[in-house]
């Protein structure tokens, strides 16, 4: 499968948006982030009817439950030249667990592989696949980022979001000191484990903080929600936002944990 | 310690290890030291990656074809004019190594580093049988005085400060000066040295571990950096080597292959400062050596784990990187996993050995971050084999119950697509309405995990999929961003 930016009558690609279910139920405009990204590369974005990849049942060991909820995911997304979903963790579920889970199924198997096959984290979508090599957006200030765990180490996501971030007028990258070790998120892990869990995220909003940069980003919402709650706690007055909103040029949601300054739709 | 698992007390002794300044302290060194090292020694050998490839075809090579290189090192062993003890339980170690040691009269036992010899207790089945064990590497030898386990697998003492070291030696180094400086580590070392010299001259028998057993030679190779491991093998007239079955390797090409990712990934280093070799007691010609020569290999249900998803687990060299790069073993220390084996590893290897019911808090106390299996010179695919003991805890209902019930509830509406879109949409524009001038929750009901630690982000309002159906309807351009 390859196709490009429709510019001589070639078509553009499908694009499913599996928007995953944190981003579709706790902040939308991640998702609108992420169509506008989409169709500014020159894709063909369509939502389908989604619930959740099954992740948090997979990693609970309730593989009946993750199968179920990944047939589903292959029957609502297999007719889409791509999936693309704003999240490293769920892309990476896709990805790299699907073929897993349907091993020993052998009509399954070839389904998952090759939905596995057409599925991508967005920014690394937009950056390998796409050919995206910069982005038409402002954003004043440093940003520092935190590179989350299954996009990093299963689907190799480091340099991307810098490279398009490094195009954002009057953004300035600060790196923090172990941007690349876990936030203790991990699901289902930070309410069973929360004391565990927030040792872990203390040493990140330190080195957060230790960076300077008033505004976080990162490119999972799980791991965005854990450090900015904790960040709040703390009292720290750094703005923690989905990368994709700087990339797409729409920052003026208010940040993740931050309050409403009037109801908007 | 060994002989009575914590494992089940996962979450106290997490609490604990969390309010232990001590530790904490401790664990920040592991935080920098192990990592940078290990990191800068890799990126040293352009091969290193290939290398991990081939150590761990090595290994899957030798557990496909265990039972012959078994028999042909017993068989390299007993031609060299050494024996082979052949242990299925904990229990038959120790009765065996008890009986060799009772055949040598022993009264003093030397101990070089070995996990093995924390998995079957036999430090305490010494002292009950009236044999003195003192361990000899330098970490094993503090946490003996202290009366502890050790912390991590080539670490022992990794949890402790030096001053804490320092006023173990004065509690316990009475015939010395009471006035030394004990201030820089060099001196403990020295001190420590000292202590053991006379030791190591007065041992009736020398313990070892493994980390290859050679089938080819009939050769047992141990890696150290202290030397303590060659005077406890050389000097004592018996030598006994105990090994769990999955060290053995088919040939010393092989060895040499493995070796060279196991001190880079264990300490950073290129290789460790002694790599002994021993093949049988002393020939003839040899200037020094053992007489008797035994190796104890022990199954302790590793060869169940044959056939099985966690068959990859045996191809584990004890490097430790697993554990050096885990934020949770970072966060609680190696006592908190609560036996013998702590971090990644020991998450995956400990249910297999106790039984996932006594410890099924160590696969499920990890964020599945990934690093341990990055880092792995065996590559073994730790998150993976975490995951499937969970499978078998949820497939024996030994998950908790609110944990399985919230599961069930949350697969009743995300298995049925329109229920969910209209549920979810209800409960977040209610969730947003709440939470709309704070932003976010300081505390949650069932979440108080989460929210006695930080606050939880409030939604937006409504949802991404209620509302692309609303901007669809309303535009002719079916909902495309302008």
């Amino acid at each position: 499968m390859r196709l490009v930016q429709d510019k001589a009558g070639s078509r553009a690609p499908r694009v499913g948006l599996f928007v995953t279910c944190l981003v579709d139920l706790m902040r939308p405009s991640i998702g609108f982030a992420a169509l506008k990204l989409l169709e500014q590369a020159g894709c063909k974005v369509e939502v389908p009817s989604q619930t959740c990849c099954g992740q948090p049942g997979y990693n609970s060991g309730d593989r009946a439950t993750a199968r179920d909820l990944a047939e589903q995911v292959i029957r609502s997304f297999s007719h889409c030249d791509y999936v693309v979903a704003p999240s490293g963790s769920c892309a990476g579920m896709i990805k790299a667990h699907y073929p897993e889970l349907f091993a020993d199924d052998p009509n399954l198997a070839p389904k998952a592989q090759a939905l596995a096959a057409k599925t991508h984290e967005l920014i690394s979508f937009l950056v390998d696949v796409m050919k995206v090599n910069s982005v038409d957006a402002s954003f004043d200030g440093a940003v520092t980022y935190h590179d989350s765990c299954s996009g990093l180490r299963e689907l190799k996501i480091k340099t991307q979001p810098r490279q398009l971030l490094g195009t954002v007028n009057g953004l300035t990258m600060v790196e923090m000191n172990e941007s690349e070790v876990c936030c203790g998120f991990g699901g289902t892990f930070a309410v069973k484990y929360g004391e565990i869990s927030n040792s872990i995220v203390e040493k990140k909003t330190g080195n957060i903080t230790e960076s300077g940069a008033p505004t976080l980003l990162a490119g999972d919402l799980g791991c965005l929600m854990n450090m900015a709650g904790k960040l709040a706690r703390e009292g720290k007055a750094i703005e923690v936002r989905h990368v994709a909103e700087v990339l797409a040029g729409m920052t003026d949601e208010p940040p993740i944990g931050a309050p409403r300054v009037s109801a908007q739709s | 310690m060994s002989a009575h698992p914590t494992t089940n007390r996962f979450i106290d002794n997490a609490t604990e290890a969390l309010a232990d300044p001590q530790l904490q302290r401790a664990m920040n060194n592991v935080r920098s030291g192990f990592i940078d090292k290990r990191a800068a020694v890799a990126a040293k050998l352009p091969e290193f990656e290939a290398l991990r490839d081939s150590a761990r075809d090595i290994k899957n090579h030798a557990l496909a074809h265990l039972d012959l290189y078994l028999e042909r090192y017993e068989a390299n062993v007993t031609a060299a004019g050494g024996h082979v003890h052949w242990a299925r339980t904990a229990e038959e170690a120790r009765k065996i190594i008890l009986g060799i040691c009772h055949d040598a009269g022993a009264k003093t036992v030397t101990k070089g580093k070995s996990m093995i010899s924390e998995e079957i207790a036999l430090n305490a089945a010494l002292d009950a049988a009236g044999i003195v064990p003192v361990e000899t590497d330098l970490g094993e030898y503090i946490i003996q005085l202290r009366d502890e386990a050790p912390s991590h697998i080539i670490a022992p003492a990794v949890h402790l400060n030096a001053t804490q070291v320092e006023s173990d030696f004065r509690r316990v180094h009475t015939h010395l000066d009471a006035d030394r400086d004990l201030s820089e580590p060099v001196q403990l070392l020295t001190e420590a040295r000292q202590v053991l010299r006379s030791k190591f001259l007065a041992a009736d028998v020398g313990i070892t571990g493994a980390n290859f057993l050679v089938a080819e030679t009939g050769s047992s190779i141990i890696v150290t950096n202290e030397g303590n491991g060659d005077l406890t093998q050389t000097l004592p007239k018996t030598h006994i080597v105990i090994a769990s079955l999955e060290k053995i390797v088919p040939t010393l090409e092989d060895v040499s292959q493995i070796l060279r990712v196991l001190a880079r990934s264990a300490t950073g280093q290129e290789m460790s400062v002694y790599t002994t070799f021993s093949t049988g007691p002393r020939r003839a010609a040899d200037l020094d050596g053992p007489e008797n020569y035994h190796v104890v290999i022990l199954d302790n249900g590793r060869s169940s784990m044959l056939g099985t998803a966690f068959q990859d687990m045996l191809r584990c060299i004890r490097c430790g990187a697993c554990m050096n790069h885990c934020p949770v073993y970072h966060a609680v220390g190696g006592h908190a996993y609560g036996w013998v084996y702590p971090g990644p590893m020991g998450a995956v290897l400990t249910p297999t050995l106790l039984g996932v019911d006594k410890a099924g808090h160590l696969p499920n106390a990890s964020t599945f971050c990934g690093r341990c299996e990055s880092v792995c010179p065996v590559r073994i695919p730790l998150p993976k084999m975490m995951r499937h003991w969970r499978e078998a805890e949820f497939e024996r209902h030994l998950s908790p119950a609110t944990m399985r019930s919230g599961i069930k509830f949350w697969a009743f509406f995300a298995k049925r697509p329109a229920l969910y879109r209209f549920a979810t949409s209800l409960m977040m524009n209610v969730m947003g309405w709440m939470g709309r001038d704070k932003g976010r929750f300081s505390s949650l009901p069932l979440a108080s995990g989460w929210t006695d630690y930080r606050d939880f982000p409030a939604p937006q309002g409504g949802t991404f999929q209620s509302r692309y159906e609303a901007r669809r309807k309303s535009t002719p351009n079916n909902g495309r961003a302008a």
